[in-house]
């Protein structure tokens, strides 16, 4: 087991209305470990990636980030998310900069870099996602694919503790997914701890360190990729694993 | 036609004033504007309250109540300034209602995700505000935002009863003076049309250049 624990998840619960999308969750994610978090849909595995940098409010439970619990709004949220990146379905770079701007934009103004140095850490990542040819277009000149590994790049700009991926290939066309899944398998190879919210099972065997199965808001799975697949614990599970592995 | 020509100084000094009062209470009413804006979608209550009511009280008040309210009712308080201060006032806090109201329609146009991915990279919600969804707003929001300048312009008459030099307070010497009623008020609307017609040039010239990125 991971020995130092990065972010931890205890009693969360939130409604949407009526709706309980979060019941009760209990995660811890350790420094340095792939989680991936697999579940039919609205089983809350979305609104649990995004209540980890309080983009979505909780009403009970806490979460605590490297130690730290996460503050309810203002200056110290933001710095706390600062330190975790986030990686949304439909990408949302910054429509109106450059790719080296979307990259820069908040290291230069959160992080208070320089701007030279900014600029080359910028180009350095764009280098690493394969797009530096790109940097001076806009988003919408590139693919989705393009976009994704963008994106990518500039939450590792602000150099994070952990990356959350929020579905990150759902809105690809099927030729576009490799090429964004390769990059999120190098970083879990350097031991980046990240939380990926995902359908790709492909990704999922190779990449994470634990498997989170998550139905009608709870956790109901939690184990290493082999003994998921091969052995899943409950008929819920089982059943999700038939459907898309067998199509 | 010399109604114009005899009294060109006259018609210049109004033509002036609804120059200056309009430019002036358009920058104030632009800088209020944004600011409330922000107030209204910010994530502290007490500015959305704040913001909600100003608009509220300003949008809903007739303009003449809202300069009789600054005129009279600020010098009783010990504000005394000069007529012309208190027209820029008066028309700036009016139009900055429905300057704040474009800019927030505007801001509805962004996507939500835009402002998440901001925040999630730690920015603050000024930050996220000014630098990610304000400027992606400004395309939708310059064609209301010139409408709103342009009905300024001609509002900007009610200044001419709470003797303000501008160009509708023209007509009342030259009419003493025995000038024909009509050709004195049509030398007046193209004064007007002057005004109108170069804000429209600039607005369609920022909308042309904000259309461009994207």
């Amino acid at each position: 087991m991971p020995a130092e624990p990065l972010i931890v998840l205890s009693g969360v619960n939130k409604h949407f209305g009526r709706l309980h999308v979060l019941k009760d969750i209990d995660l811890t994610v350790g420094r340095g470990e792939v989680v991936v978090v697999v579940g039919p849909s609205g089983s809350g595995k979305s609104t649990l990636c995004r209540a980890i940098n309080r983009l979505e409010p909780v009403e009970a439970g806490t979460i605590t980030v490297d130690g730290q619990p996460l503050p309810a709004e203002g200056r110290a949220l933001a710095r706390l998310r600062a330190d975790v990146g986030m990686v949304f379905q439909s990408f949302n770079l910054f429509a109106h900069r450059t790719v080296l701007d979307n990259v820069m934009l908040a290291p230069l103004k959160v992080r208070r870099r320089g701007k030279a140095d900014a600029q080359r850490k910028a180009r350095e990542l764009l280098d690493r996602v394969g797009l530096l040819a790109h940097a001076g277009k806009l988003p919408a000149q590139l693919s989705g694919g393009q976009q994704q590994r963008v994106a990518i790049a500039r939450a590792l700009a602000m150099d994070p503790k952990a990356m959350l991926f929020d579905e990150p290939t759902s809105a690809l066309d099927p030729e576009m997914i490799n090429e964004v899944l390769e990059v999120m398998q190098q970083l879990a190879e350097e031991g980046m701890t990240m939380v990926v919210v995902t359908h790709e099972m492909g990704f999922a065997r190779s990449a994470a360190d634990r498997m989170v199965f998550m139905a009608d808001g709870q956790i109901i799975e939690d184990r290493v990729p082999e003994d998921f697949f091969t052995d899943p614990r409950t008929d819920r599970a089982r059943d999700f694993l038939s459907k898309i592995l067998h199509h | 036609m010399n109604v114009l020509t005899q009294n060109f100084s006259l018609y210049g000094k109004g033509l002036w004033g609804t120059v200056q009062l309009t430019l002036l209470a358009g920058a104030l009413a632009l800088a209020v504007g944004v600011l409330i804006a922000g107030f209204r979608v910010s994530p502290v209550k007490a500015l959305r309250v704040f913001g909600t009511a100003w608009v509220t009280v300003l949008r809903n008040t007739p303009l003449t109540l809202l300069f009789f309210a600054v005129l009279l009712g600020l010098p009783r308080f010990g504000v005394v300034l000069p007529f012309m201060v208190f027209a820029v006032l008066a028309l700036g806090a009016y139009t900055s209602a429905f300057v704040c109201e474009a800019v927030r329609a505007g801001i509805n146009t962004v996507p939500l995700g835009q402002g998440e991915a901001a925040r999630s990279l730690g920015m603050s919600f000024t930050q996220t505000l000014s630098l990610v969804v304000l400027p992606q707003a400004a395309r939708s929001v310059i064609p209301p935002i010139g409408s709103t300048l342009i009905a300024l312009a001609k509002n900007s008459a009610i200044a001419g009863s709470f003797s303000v030099d501008e160009l509708l307070g023209t007509y009342k010497p030259l009419n003493e003076l025995g000038y024909s009623i009509v050709w004195t008020f049509v030398w007046i609307a193209v004064g007007y049309l002057i005004v109108t017609l170069s804000l429209a040039g600039v607005f369609a010239l920022l909308e042309r250049k904000l259309g461009v990125a994207r």
